[in-house]
């Protein structure tokens, strides 16, 4: 009864996503008062149409229904009950859910935002969020229901794919599409003011601290998912630029160069017809990585088992969306003039600098990730692009933007005179280069030639970063929430290129066969093998090890990896042992048994590794923050932005 | 065309990648195996109907032939079984039965029953063979050529379509060419 009541209140929330769409975008077009005022209930409709949908699905899991062909594929009796909620979007029929679900959330949280807002503005908004509703609504229907029935119902479930067991994942993917569909907002906002012809900048107001949650969201999903890849699948790495990681990370790197263009937009009315298109390729991003991660043309360590109907409907609701809105943007961005103008020097030069830099590190992420597919259709053989492309290119663009990070925030808006900041910006490249060779030669006494350039130009954006902050902050002079959330961030792209540094340079690794009782010894570690003992969990048994670790004598903690056999997928899963000693993180897997009582033992040592996903978390905080700051919310339509506001207001 | 429409017009090209893209892909609906290309994993195996004889993977050494993995429990490999016969009559290349986690009075009733495609089936009781081949439900089936190298992998039901599209064309010409 339960899914046919969930799959009932699908259908109804398709008719209200139908609904709000029409209402939303034909209600301000013909003037229809009524129409506009329909769409705020159709809005709170499909969200309770949408939670009652998840709640059946959640509850059949919950209930151990295995007359439900997902549940039969997706869970099993044994499965603790945690799992058995998060398995609810384990798979791809219910991670779509969720994601309707969230977008449904954002909607809500919209609608309640946009009581602020111009009515009809308003309702084109939730109009056009309608439309990315339906469209996603109708797929799930019409290609990938969850609630299908199973007849005979199976006796007992095939599981939960094992290596989804593990809580870092469970969460994963809430709060990246949490993020993901954060950037339909700004997406929503964008086609609303081409559809109004309301060009100016109080778009861009209203945008952005949407966009700059959505940002921190994403950030965090991506952190988590690193996180999970790197102690679940005991690969020994954090990023493998798998295409399923591509698609989360080309959505960051275009939503970062919209956050940063919003913010010339909104402060100087410039950059309008860039930011559009910013906006809309954002959201683009997020389409498309659903598209290749659903529809099978890439293979992936992440694939869903896909469906090539599943691609075709991604394809055509891509051509409406994005196709669509790249035409309005062709009709009407041609439009807009923007009057003002900036000297090169300026902060707005830096933030284009920013945006420009941060396109090319998307598009070559975008060039890399769809190679393999371009060679394929033009039949030039099988091609795989993997780390030796994407490292290079990737650092080429981020190494200039680290470089100018710390110039363009002690720039001026529309002044080009930076000499007054000269001093400032010499003292501290000159303290962060002494500091960052004190560092590297100090305590790692070897290092490669990026290691202490990477290490100067992190360092130069934490001095530099706070050099204002901590002046105001002691001449006693107020500090908004957007410069101290724009501050927090750049500190924590900071800490996270100390991390990557670090790591890329000073990683240990050893592969080697130990008996009961012999040692290794890696990175000053002494790491002694005691054998392994048979380990029984829920739903999987195997084996784990001992290994004692030392250092000079002193003993440093114990490690257990296990090597688990989960009892209905029959999947061998490697659960690596990763514990933390003084900013070192050492990792240990076990490989194979060679008999005997001997095993292969992976051994791993990466410094500050754990800074990374740190680093990520403080960009998010970042990002909350400078959401949260109060400029947002008290404005007012008519407002007009102040002009050459001073380097203090911050480009957060 | 100016720059505003420049967009637009890239994503026309990206949607004709994509759409080539998916059409080149038809199959892809299944999760690549590591396996392929590489050696098939070794197993000896009793047989299911005759106890006192192995199938291994050494005496299956220097012939293709097709491992199927199933099960008398397993609903998706009723519906194949039609096609798995029918494979057995084209006779181009010998189905080797993996009967997985099975009861092994129950799999013979089910050869018994709907007829036997197999060559010879290997009993997989505990399932470690399985584990080794990288089963992740059945039914599966791996092709393997004389070599021992792993070519192909189906995930799920081996249908027509991926018999005539996959299976047939990997296998050499004059061993298709004898039906």
């Amino acid at each position: 009864m339960l899914p046919e009541l969930g799959h009932f209140a699908l259908i109804l929330a398709l008719l209200l996503a139908a609904l709000q769409a029409f209402f939303g975008i034909a209600g301000p077009m013909l003037g229809r008062e009524r129409w506009i005022a329909a769409v705020t209930p159709a809005v709170a409709g499909q969200f309770v149409m949408i939670a009652t949908a998840v709640g059946c699905l959640v509850a059949s899991f919950v209930a151990n229904d295995f007359s439900v062909m997902y549940i039969a594929e997706n869970s099993n009796s044994a499965l603790p009950l945690f799992y058995r909620v998060t398995a609810m979007w384990g798979a791809h029929e219910g991670s779509l859910l969720l994601w309707i679900l969230l977008l449904a959330a954002w909607t809500v949280a919209v609608t309640i935002g946009a009581a602020r807002l111009p009515p009809r503005f308003a309702a084109r908004v939730l109009g056009v969020l309608g439309v990315v509703s339906f469209g996603f609504l109708l797929f799930t229907l019409a290609t990938s229901n969850p609630f299908l029935r199973l007849d005979p119902a199976a006796p007992d479930g095939r599981d939960l794919n094992p290596i989804l067991q593990d809580p870092a994942l469970a969460i994963h993917p809430p709060i990246l599409y949490t993020g993901y569909v954060g950037f339909a907002v700004a997406f929503a906002f964008a086609c609303a003011a081409m559809l109004e012809g309301r060009l100016d900048q109080m778009w861009a107001r209203w945008t952005r601290p949407w966009t700059t949650a959505a940002w921190a969201f994403l950030t965090c999903g991506i952190a988590l998912g690193s996180f999970w890849a790197y102690y679940e699948l005991g690969w020994g790495g954090f990023w493998f630029w798998d295409p399923v990681e591509n698609a989360s990370f080309m959505p960051w790197l275009v939503g970062t160069a919209l956050v940063h263009s919003l913010a010339v937009t909104d402060k100087r009315g410039l950059f309008k017809s860039w930011t559009l298109l910013l906006a809309i390729l954002a959201f683009s991003m997020s389409m498309l990585g659903t598209f290749l991660v659903r529809s099978g043309v890439l293979v992936s360590v992440h694939s869903f088992a896909a469906d090539p109907s599943r691609g075709i409907f991604i394809l055509a609701f891509l051509i409406v969306m994005i196709g669509g809105a790249l035409s309005l943007y062709a009709w009407r961005a041609p439009l807009l003039k923007s009057t003002a103008g900036f000297e090169l020097g300026a902060r707005e030069s830096f933030l284009l600098f920013n945006n420009v830099l941060l396109v090319i590190a998307a598009a070559t992420v975008f060039a890399g990730t769809l190679a393999p597919l371009i060679s394929d259709a033009l039949k030039l053989g099988t091609v795989s692009v993997g780390p030796p492309y994407f490292n290079p290119t990737f650092m080429l663009s981020m190494l200039p933007l680290l470089a100018l990070l710390s110039v363009g925030i002690h720039s001026n808006w529309k002044r080009g005179r930076l000499q007054d900041k000269q001093r400032t910006l010499l003292y501290t490249l000159i303290a962060a280069a002494v500091l960052a060779c004190g560092l590297v030669f100090g305590i790692y006494s070897h290092g490669r030639v990026l290691t202490p350039v990477g290490a100067t130009l992190a360092l130069w954006i934490v001095l530099a970063s706070l050099v204002d902050p901590i002046d105001r902050w002691r001449r006693g002079l107020s500090l908004s929430r957007a410069v101290i959330g724009m501050t927090i961030a750049h500190l924590g792209l900071a800490t996270a290129v100390i991390a990557l540094t670090t790591v890329q340079s000073f990683t240990t690794e050893r592969d080697v066969a130990l008996a009961p009782g012999a040692s290794a010894s890696a990175g000053g570690y002494e790491f002694r093998f005691d054998g392994v003992r048979p380990v029984e969990g829920p739903n999987y048994d195997g084996v784990g090890g001992t290994i004692v670790v030392t250092r000079a004598g002193a003993p440093v903690t114990v490690l257990t990896p296990e090597k688990r056999q989960y009892w209905v997928q029959h999947q061998v899963i490697t659960q690596t042992s990763i514990k933390m000693h003084r900013g070192n993180n050492l990792l240990v897997a076990l490989g194979e048994d060679l008999g005997a009582g001997r095993w292969s033992v992976r051994i791993q040592i990466r410094p500050l590794v754990s800074l990374i996903w740190l680093a990520a978390l403080i960009m998010a905080i970042g990002g909350a923050t400078a959401a949260s700051d109060r400029r947002y919310r008290t404005v007012r339509a008519a407002e007009a932005p102040a002009l050459g506001a001073t380097a203090g207001d911050g480009a957060a | 065309m100016n720059r505003f429409t420049l967009p637009a017009a890239l994503f026309v090209l990206l949607v004709i990648v994509l759409a080539i893209g998916i059409k080149h892909s038809p199959d892809k609906g299944i999760i690549a195996s590591p396996l392929i290309g590489k050696p098939a994993p070794q197993f000896s195996l009793p047989s299911l109907t005759d106890a006192t004889r192995t199938v291994s993977s050494t005496s299956l050494r220097g012939r293709w032939y097709l491992l199927n993995v199933w099960g008398s429990w397993c609903g998706t490999c009723r519906e194949e079984h039609r096609m798995l016969l029918e494979a057995r009559q084209s006779g181009l290349v010998p189905l080797i039965g993996l009967d997985w986690k099975d009861d092994d009075a129950q799999a013979l009733s089910w050869l018994q029953q709907l007829g036997n495609p197999y060559e010879v089936v290997a009993v997989d009781r505990e399932g470690r063979t399985a584990i080794d081949w990288g089963v992740y439900a059945a039914p599966e089936s791996f092709l393997v050529n004389p070599q021992g190298i792993v070519v192909y992998k189906c995930m799920g039901e081996l249908t027509r379509q991926i018999w005539e599209k996959e299976i047939l064309p990997r296998l050499p010409k004059q061993q298709t060419a004898k039906s």
